[in-house]
């Protein structure tokens, strides 16, 4: 209910029914409680007459409680009654401890109810194209279309004719549960290798290096942030990325609270010295700006690197480490191969580090005698390593991992209480699957389709009309092709699934046709290019679980009732699986329709346990499980009662009623390789891709992107929630003032950025920050597409250079409301 | 405005700490307010109207504390200098807000550069010249606003509602005392 003053609020009462849940978005997973009761009703204000506990009859102090209206909302479950709830983050959970973010704040809100705007946009029933127009439809009609056309491909072309454009992870729009039941259609029914992820054009890791090297990329705990003599963060923004882990976990140690959790795991007689910070960046970020503010100015060190060269940086600190003796040469002896080769392969002298990083050899002495030097009691410092799309998505994501992993190698800065190597994340992780039917490299699947290959492109909980590279040809090559089958489908009156898929059939093989189905809670941008759309259900609306940053595993408990006819993915493709078993077995070919079995779920709990619970188990198949073969331990039940503190996987033991995680990973020094070493790997400086270099010779403005604290991923469901929507109607652009002033422009109007592979809008936003030739946007905003911009240039693996763009900017001129009603005071707490 | 270490401390420290640091301020005197309203026939809370200032008293860049619906919500009334939306007074730039941070409650701090609203606990920033739209940060709302009524004949500025809901509440209108 729309209520614009908003001058009060209902109160859960004391006896609201209460389930726990992670949060949906960012990888951090923090712990909420989801209180739900009856419309009508209302908790009192003294404590023991509301479930929060809490004296509202006077006023309530401050950091006790985080309470908004959009913590709460008005559900109508399936019986029709209405139904309250509000979503307050957890202070026993390890992750946050009552923290919450202004994404997980937000939750409720975008719960389904039929009386928000967000709400309204919910897909709620499946739908099908006629020709012009989307008519609703029946489960059975929909799963018929699709088997019918699927089987039609399959037989006639092969598997290869497939695409996929899929979800690999946790938290909303994933989930172990959703992995499986996707993964076993796919790879293990459909037998298909034309997958790409939900954010990258391939079926790959984002982490190929680490894993070569032996290891995994989420390798320690949130708490040995704390215990870290100095953390090392590379392409990241802690603070609006992973909100709280920065707030509960990095500023505690860099404000000096720590000492005690120093105390605990270190050596005896080891020095115990206040945290460090080493930023490395080539925008001065909101964390960096707020840590200037926040924290002791002589713990920071802010390398502001030219975009793409952190290869070289890493290699002229590893120089530098060896050339002062300052690696663990008995851990390298013992534990590790290839330290020689490395060394010598990446050798950088300082004065040539300096000239390509932009970095004066002052600041990297000093960032390596922080980071590596022997402390004074001779023990090498800790030092954590947390690097994200600044790397991952940066000049040739292999090279630079191997150079980064091979200083930590050199440096035992793994398996160490207050070291780790990880990633910082974007969502949370979720995967169980039946393995990947192609090599590697896998399949570039969006130059496939560019180049007419592809019948069928099913995209499943995500969206790479915003997510991709090339993003403008790819966007218009799907819809011209889409635009073929929409034709043909315009003839077709009267006609049953099976005659209808035939037409189809003939518009994808003969005209260069493609299907389109979208399988989604929104119609999203890539719905556009839909002919068929499945309506999705997320968190809280089935249980859900997902492991955090840490490898905490979760249970998210559904409380609520998917609108209309929604369900799980998991269950989604279980229908398609026993659809297209049932087609094989009426013609009788039994070996087809075996590959479809095994998909007799009800609930969302049965496909769990098919996989992420069968892993490693006697008689099971093959299965990529996040949780190993422990996983079976994890039982709904036992997940329910371990509450938001979960278990960290790999999961040790059952005992005591508790399961046993594992809090930090490699800490026997045995690495995941086949010799239980971990490998350098040579990494030797590339300078930039031929493609990339002709776009930065060409344009003036490096174009940096990432996320804005308070819209996530492509922002599906931002966009129509206006407390965000109304902050950021398109992109801002960040620009210094400098060069806005040189271009007219002013904060507030409309640009145009372009290069010669697409264009894109932004609104500009002048911060003094930013340095002049760069600027900053959102990575995937709805209406403000960067990989427009991003040529098709991949590493050896199909993993993007997404933070390779340059662009040359035009002012398009100004809409009086974005000017009117968007702050365009600075971001950063300076 | 830098934030010292000890305030840091005290405001990302424990909850005791966090509200030690607070006690004996205002935040935690008892509340003497109206009775919210209750009756049929009434959407709205029944705000009182409460005298906080003549305009001609207010510096640009200066802001005033006052209480607001009662003695227990500090709010802040800002000259900002700039004609700015819902602003009042001869320029039409005094505004006011409560200034419990909507995340956790924690005081904000007025920029009378940037004049912005910044909250030292979790680094959300609000602007005082756009009905308190939360510039970056944690919160979920807008900084509530302070309703203001402006008379020309005595240049007097009266508080006579709320917009949003006030950190720690319930409703804005607390019960008596």
């Amino acid at each position: 209910m729309f209520e614009h003053k908003k001058g009060r609020i209902a109160l859960p009462p004391a006896n609201a029914q209460k389930t726990q849940t992670c949060c949906h978005f960012c990888i951090v997973g923090c712990g909420y409680h989801v209180y739900k009761w009856p419309a009508e009703q209302e908790g009192g204000l003294a404590p023991n007459q509301n479930a929060l506990g809490l004296d509202f009859r006077k006023q309530v102090p401050p950091l006790q409680v985080t309470m908004t209206q959009t913590m709460t909302n008005v559900i109508q479950d399936d019986d029709g009654s209405y139904q309250r709830i509000m979503i307050l983050p957890d202070k026993d959970c390890k992750v946050n401890s009552g923290l919450s973010s202004t994404r997980g704040g937000q939750m409720a809100s975008i719960m389904y109810s039929p009386q928000t705007p967000v709400g309204s946009k919910r897909v709620k029933y499946p739908r099908v194209l006629a020709g012009d127009e989307w008519r609703d439809t029946s489960w059975e009609e929909a799963m018929a279309l699709y088997s019918h056309l699927t089987k039609l491909v399959l037989d006639d072309a092969g598997p290869d004719q497939l695409m996929f454009n899929l979800f690999d992870h946790g938290g909303a729009g994933g989930g172990f549960e959703n992995t499986w039941g996707t993964g076993k259609l796919i790879f293990t029914g459909l037998g298909t290798k034309m997958v790409r992820q939900h954010n990258r054009p391939a079926y790959n890791s984002e982490c190929h290096a680490t894993r070569d090297m032996g290891i995994y990329e989420l390798n320690n705990s949130y708490e040995d942030a704390q215990m870290a003599d100095c953390i090392f963060t590379v392409g990241a923004n802690a603070y609006e990325t992973q909100t709280n882990y920065f707030l509960n976990h990095w500023l505690p140690g860099l404000t000096g609270q720590s000492v005690d959790r120093k105390r605990e795991v270190y050596d005896d007689g080891e020095t115990i010295q206040p945290t460090r910070i080493i930023l490395i960046d080539p925008r001065r970020a909101l964390t960096v700006a707020l840590l200037e503010e926040a924290i002791d100015n002589e713990n920071i060190l802010f390398l502001d690197i030219e975009p793409g060269t952190d290869t070289a940086l890493f290699n002229g600190l590893l120089t530098y480490v060896v050339d002062q003796g300052w690696q663990d040469d008995e851990f390298i002896k013992e534990y590790t191969t290839g330290f020689e080769d490395a060394v010598k392969a990446n050798r950088m002298s300082l004065d040539e580090t300096s000239r390509i990083t932009g970095i004066s050899k002052d600041k990297i002495i000093q960032a390596a005698e922080w980071a590596y030097k022997p402390k004074e009691s001779g023990h090498l410092p800790r030092t954590m390593h947390g690097y994200e799309k600044g790397i991952i998505w940066g000049n040739d994501n292999y090279r630079i991992q191997s150079a980064l992993v091979d200083l930590v190698l050199a440096t035992h800065n793994v398996g160490r209480r207050g070291t780790g190597v990880v990633r910082m994340g974007g969502h949370q992780e979720g995967y169980c699957r039946p393995p990947f039917p192609g090599g590697r490299p896998a399949p570039y699947v969006d130059q496939e389709i560019l180049q007419g290959n592809g019948q069928m492109l099913t995209s499943w909980a995500c969206n790479s009309f915003q997510t991709t590279l090339n993003a403008e040809q790819y966007r218009n090559e799907v819809l011209r092709r889409s635009a073929i089958v929409k034709q043909a489908l315009r003839k077709v009156r009267g006609a049953g699934p099976e005659e209808k898929a035939k037409v189809i059939h003939k518009a994808v093989k003969e005209d260069g046709g493609l299907f389109v189905t979208v399988i989604d809670l929104y119609a999203t941008k890539f719905a556009e290019a839909a002919h068929m759309v499945l309506p999705a259900a997320h968190t809280g609306e089935m249980n859900l679980t997902s492991m955090n940053g840490e490898r905490r595993l979760r249970l998210s408990e559904k409380f609520m009732d998917p609108p209309g006819t929604a369900k799980p993915d998991c269950l989604i493709a279980a229908d398609m699986a026993n659809a297209l078993r049932k087609l094989y077995e009426a013609e009788g070919n039994t070996d087809m329709a075996k590959r479809f079995e095994g998909f007799d779920w009800k609930t969302e709990e049965d496909a769990y346990n098919d996989g992420f619970r069968r892993a490693g188990q006697p008689e099971a198949p093959i299965i990529h499980s996040q949780g190993g073969a422990t996983g079976h331990l994890a039982t709904y039940d036992r997940l329910r009662a371990a509450g938001n503190n979960g278990v960290q996987l790999p999961i040790k033991e059952y005992k005591n009623s508790e399961l046993i995680g594992t809090e930090m990973m490699y800490t026997d020094n045995k690495f995941d390789t086949d010799d239980g070493k971990a490998h350098f790997l040579p990494a030797p400086w590339n300078g930039f891709p031929e493609m990339v270099d002709d776009q930065r010779k060409k344009y003036r403005f490096w174009i940096n992107n990432g996320r804005t604290n308070q819209i996530w991923q492509s922002a599906y469901h931002d966009q129509h929630v206006e407390f965000r929507r109304g902050r950021y109607p398109m992109s801002p652009l960040e620009i210094n003032p400098e060069d806005a002033k040189d271009l007219g422009i002013e904060s507030g109007d409309l640009l145009e950025l372009f290069n010669d592979y697409g264009a894109t809008t932004a609104v500009a936003y002048l911060e003094p920050d930013i340095k002049q030739g760069q600027v900053f946007m959102m990575a995937m905003y709805f209406n403000s597409v960067m990989g427009d911009l991003v040529t098709p240039w991949t590493d050896r693996n199909h993993i993007p250079y997404y933070k390779g763009a340059w662009a040359d900017i035009r002012r398009i001129g100004q809409i009086d409301d974005y000017a009117d009603k968007v702050s365009f005071k600075r971001r950063r707490y300076v | 405005m830098k934030l010292s270490r000890r305030q840091f401390l005290a405001f990302t420290g424990t909850t005791a700490a966090g509200s030690a640091a607070l006690g004996g301020s205002l935040l935690l005197n008892p509340a003497h307010a109206a009775e919210g309203s209750e009756q049929p026939g009434k959407v709205n809370l029944d705000y009182p109207t409460t005298a906080v200032s003549k305009a001609g008293d207010l510096k640009v860049g200066q802001p005033v504390s006052f209480t607001y619906p009662d003695a227990s919500s500090p709010c802040t009334l800002v000259k900002t200098g700039r004609k700015t939306q819902g602003g009042i007074g001869p320029d039409g730039d005094i505004v006011a807000y409560s200034i419990l941070c909507t995340h956790m409650g924690c005081p904000v701090n007025y920029s009378s550069e940037e004049r912005t609203f910044k909250c030292p606990c979790h680094f959300s920033v609000f602007d005082s010249e756009l009905n308190g739209q939360m510039v970056s940060g944690q919160a979920t709302e807008n900084l509530p606003r302070i309703l203001l009524s402006y008379k020309d004949s005595d240049d007097s500025i009266t508080a006579v509602g709320v917009e949003g809901l006030i950190y720690g509440r319930q409703a804005n209108i607390l019960p008596s005392a």
